[in-house]
């Protein structure tokens, strides 16, 4: 029997306003896989993230995570589901009113002010894996630049121990050379960690370096799926285009 | 299926007023639900005590200044109208009682509330707003954390605590306006103005103006949270939900403020 894919979208659709963004997306995830999704701006990457999450309802089609269905899933049990999620925002969205240390930590505190002691333990723990030291532990988010504010959302992230881990844009707005530190953060905690991944990017550097397999997802749908190694030579026009960043082919 | 003919332009200015009606009913019905949902997670755990002891603070304590320097110079200012009023009646006698009935019947809730509203509400709405804009309240949801329980319920109840205290020291200091300038400019005699006011000092009125404080209170949180956590796109979404916010909340105090007095006194 073949063995069940970690995450599973069938036939996923949502449009808001009449605008269709997403129009029956398939995909299949499997576990310890890491996939990432590529695209133009606004041709459903995010949307697709947000729907597995719950943060947006699918007008229809369904969702699976370890063979169970999210799609319509109540509050409680959602709240279940999302134990096995960890999240990387594109902006980092760390909370602006809590040290680094309370920010790393919420998602094992939910908010709540307990375990003080343990919990900065915690945190200086997962900074470590990051490449912070303690330094940075009773600092606020603002007092940091965009790469270690990455990084700290990166810390945040993976301090509950998730087995799926989704990263919205890793790398935008950093330099070349802070964007390969979080490539290389983002590989290294995917193999130590064993968790499923996926990243959705339009940097090429980074999906190729993160991911195993890659997808691109164009006016609503998968257009190509297929390893990191077939990207520059996928044979499919919207992925050669899309890659080699030229303004003249099917993608207008 | 015929397309709808469009309204005929006679009737335009109706269809206008219509659609302006259901879309303030359909607003009053969201903020209704926003308000019910709130209410209904606060009863459940996990608690936040912190946050509302934070939200205390914030809300009660930091604006003490701006309440006790508003309801000093309101109450001077109205004993001096009073007394200038009165002269021309040879009433100049009813200065405390009127300070007093004015201070905690209607201008110590009023003023605290519109003072309030001013400086917490659009603070509330800029802050919630702003996490809505920078995917912090996403970020809360898939950290598992029910935003309603951890942001919006300590607010809420923390406002509800702490405008009636504030009204009590308003309505204080405001009386204490009214008695300095009359004892120190216009020459009353300070222990018949104090008995006049102990007189005056009804405790019927006193507890309208603590439920208009706490009904005030609801508002003022209720206002800056709904239309932060409403908020969409980007720096121009804030400075909307900001402005939504504290016209808000003054329009649902002052209008709250006379079905208060009208249900009591009509």
């Amino acid at each position: 029997m073949a063995s069940q894919p970690k995450i599973l979208l069938n036939e996923v659709a949502k449009q808001f306003g009449g605008n269709v963004v997403l129009d029956g997306v398939s995909l299949a995830i499997e576990g310890g896989e890491s996939l990432a999704i590529i695209g133009q701006s606004g041709s459903g990457k995010s949307v697709t993230l947000k729907c597995i999450l719950g943060l947006i309802q699918p007008d229809s089609g369904s969702i699976t995570v370890d063979g169970e269905e999210v799609v319509g899933l109540g509050a409680a049990a959602f709240d279940r589901m999302r134990a096995k999620f960890g999240m990387l925002f594109q902006g980092s969205a760390l909370f602006d009113s809590l040290p680094v240390w309370r920010n790393v930590t919420f998602g094992l505190t939910q908010g709540r002010a307990v375990h003080g002691a343990r919990m900065r333990a915690i945190a200086e723990e997962n900074l470590e894996r990051v490449g912070l030291d303690r330094r940075v532990l009773n600092l606020r988010p603002s007092e940091l630049s965009g790469g270690m504010q990455k990084r700290v959302a990166l810390a945040r992230a993976i301090a509950p121990r998730p087995e799926i881990i989704f990263f919205d844009e890793p790398t935008t707005g950093l330099d070349p050379i802070r964007a390969d530190v979080i490539n290389d953060l983002i590989v290294s905690l995917v193999e130590d960690l064993g968790v499923t991944a996926l990243t959705i990017t339009h940097d090429m550097a980074s999906a190729r370096k993160i991911a195993h397999r890659v997808a691109m997802l164009y006016q609503g749908k998968i257009v190509w799926i297929g390893p990191r190694d077939r990207l520059y030579d996928s044979g499919n026009p919207y992925v050669d285009q899309f890659v080699q960043g030229r303004a003249d082919g099917p993608i207008q | 299926m015929p397309a709808s003919k469009p309204a005929p332009a006679l009737l335009a200015p109706f269809a206008a007023i219509g659609r302006l009606v259901i879309a303030m009913f359909a607003a009053i019905g969201e903020i209704a639900l926003f308000a019910g949902r709130t209410i209904g997670r606060a009863l459940l755990p996990p608690y936040y005590p912190a946050r509302l002891v934070e939200q205390l603070a914030y809300i009660g304590w930091f604006s003490l200044p701006v309440v006790g320097l508003t309801a000093i110079f309101t109450g001077a200012a109205l004993a001096q109208q009073i007394y200038t009023a009165g002269t021309r009646f040879s009433a100049t006698s009813t200065v405390p009682a009127v300070v007093v009935i004015g201070m905690v019947r209607e201008l110590g809730p009023v003023l605290v509330g519109l003072m309030v509203a001013g400086r917490v509400s659009s603070a509330m709405a800029a802050e919630i707003a702003t996490m809505r804009v920078t995917e912090q309240l996403d970020a809360l949801a898939t950290l598992r954390t029910d935003a309603y329980r951890y942001l919006i319920a300590p607010r809420l109840i923390a406002a509800v605590i702490a405008l009636p205290l504030m009204v009590l020291a308003a309505n204080a200091i405001g009386i204490f306006g009214g008695w300095l300038l009359a004892v120190q400019k216009l020459h009353f005699n300070s222990v018949s103005y104090l008995s006049v006011t102990r007189h005056y000092m009804a405790w019927d009125d006193f507890r309208m103006a603590m439920v208009k404080a706490g009904v005030f209170g609801f508002f003022i949180a209720l206002m800056g949270c709904y239309h932060g956590y409403r908020a969409t796109g980007g720096a121009a979404g804030v400075g909307n939900a900001t402005r939504n916010a504290v016209v808000g909340a003054f329009v649902l105090i002052l209008a709250s403020n006379f079905l208060i007095t009208a249900m009591v006194f009509g």
